[in-house]
């Protein structure tokens, strides 16, 4: 093999090419690649704490929802019990104007049948005597019989 | 292959190893030569590796990375786990991280030039008029010895920066054996042995990895060359189609093998001129 000047050629080509390496080209990638390493990183430290407020907001979501449903829970007994209290008030308020309303009826219903009777009592005693009358056309004066026929009357 | 005959299979290997020199080569050592076609490879492809790195550098986002920013950033992040885990100095890798990344990157593409086809860029060289091209530089000594003496010196230059010149001295004489007068020639001496076999070592490997390597693609070559409308050459013809596809795929392993020895020996050297004995 021959050794020749190439040899000391290539040597100083080395560094060179080593240096001009050392200038432009790992920095900037070295410099690339940090900087990823530290996205990544803040990245992974957002995503966890991401993580941990979602559990959080779900924890507080969860206490939320329990006093909204304790809530409409009061909110339905209280309306229950305000809704039997009116619904009994409002039976007895209808049990007693059925009540006066029978009570009315029923005097009303008496007094008719009074006045009714009354009439009929009338009635009957014309009845009675236009009846006799009829029979005794001659000898009977309405004047002279009218203490008997009142009698008659309130015997009816 | 200029030549008006078909070249034998031992003219076709020769020309196919020799250099485009600007001079003729005398002896073994001759610092007056220069192989162009290596250093036309080894720059060209240094460069591009740089200038497309640095263009992505430079449009680089620390959002969501495109596919060929991502394949960039696993290299990088490959070679900088590996400078963190080899050299302890944080001011030291500020250099030895990016000259690892570039060593990787570098080498990596001239071993791929392994892959394309032997006889392609050789022969539209001659089209061209240039008749001799060898495409793989790091299969030239001169490269591979160029860049481990590369990293010699800045093993050199980091044991001087980090240690002080006169503690390094002092480690020169007195380890591995210890501290005695009659132990400090034996302890330099091992140390230049050190030295000498890390730098050597370093450059030999990948050289002797992708020589073998586009040697056998050569002899490959040649089984396919061998055709001559007989059966016999019809087998090696298959053969050339058989064993350059496994030796291809193979070599897709090995390129990027030796780049990474490449690479991870250079940190360790210099690693090793950081601490002390």
């Amino acid at each position: 093999m021959n050794l020749n000047a190439t040899l000391f050629a290539q040597l100083v080509v080395f560094f060179i090419l080593a240096w001009f390496t050392m200038k432009f080209v790992w920095p900037p990638i070295m410099k690339a690649l940090d900087e990823r390493a530290s996205k990544i990183a803040d990245g992974l430290a957002a995503a966890d704490k991401a993580k941990s407020d979602l559990v959080l907001a779900e924890r507080r979501a969860t206490d939320e929802l329990r006093k909204a449903r304790e809530s409409s829970n009061e909110l339905r007994a209280g309306a229950e019990r305000q809704g039997a209290q009116i619904l009994d008030e409002a039976r007895a308020e209808a049990a007693r104007i059925i009540a006066a309303a029978r009570t009315a009826a029923e005097g009303e219903a008496e007094v008719a049948a009074q006045r009714a009777k009354e009439a009929l009592r009338d009635q009957v005693a014309l009845l009675a005597v236009a009846g006799a009358e009829q029979i005794l056309r001659k000898e009977i004066d309405a004047g002279k019989h009218a203490d008997l026929l009142n009698q008659l009357k309130a015997e009816l | 292959m200029a030549t008006a005959h078909a070249p034998t299979a031992s003219e076709y290997i020769v020309h196919h190893l020799s250099f485009l020199t600007n001079k003729k080569q005398e002896g073994l050592v001759d610092w007056s030569v220069f192989h162009l076609d290596t250093l036309f490879f080894s720059i060209g492809l240094g460069l591009l590796a740089v200038f497309v790195l640095a263009r992505l550098a430079s449009r680089a986002t620390s959002g969501v990375p495109g596919r060929f920013q991502a394949a960039v950033e696993i290299v990088i992040e490959m070679v900088a786990d590996q400078a963190k885990g080899i050299v302890h100095s944080p001011e030291s890798r500020k250099f030895v991280a990016p000259l690892a990344l570039t060593v990787f990157v570098w080498i990596f593409l001239m071993n791929a030039m392994d892959l394309i086809p032997v006889d392609l860029l050789p022969m539209l060289g001659q089209a061209i008029g240039i008749n001799y091209l060898r495409v793989v530089p790091t299969a030239d000594l001169n490269a591979t010895l160029g860049m481990s003496a590369a990293v010699l010196l800045l093993c050199l230059y980091y044991s001087v920066k980090i240690k002080g010149l006169g503690h390094w001295m002092h480690e020169l004489f007195t380890a591995p054996f210890g501290n005695h007068p009659v132990l400090w020639p034996i302890n330099f001496a091992m140390q230049m042995i050190e030295f000498v076999a890390k730098t050597v070592s370093h450059g030999m490997r990948l050289f002797g990895n992708m020589y073998a390597g586009e040697l056998i693609f050569m002899l490959i070559a040649l089984m396919g060359a061998a055709w001559a409308g007989t059966f016999g050459s019809g087998l090696l013809w298959i053969g050339h189609i058989i064993a350059g596809t496994i030796w291809a795929i193979f070599h897709i392993l090995i390129i990027t093998l030796q780049a990474f020895i490449f690479m991870m020996l250079t940190l360790v050297y210099v690693g090793q001129a950081h601490e002390s004995h």
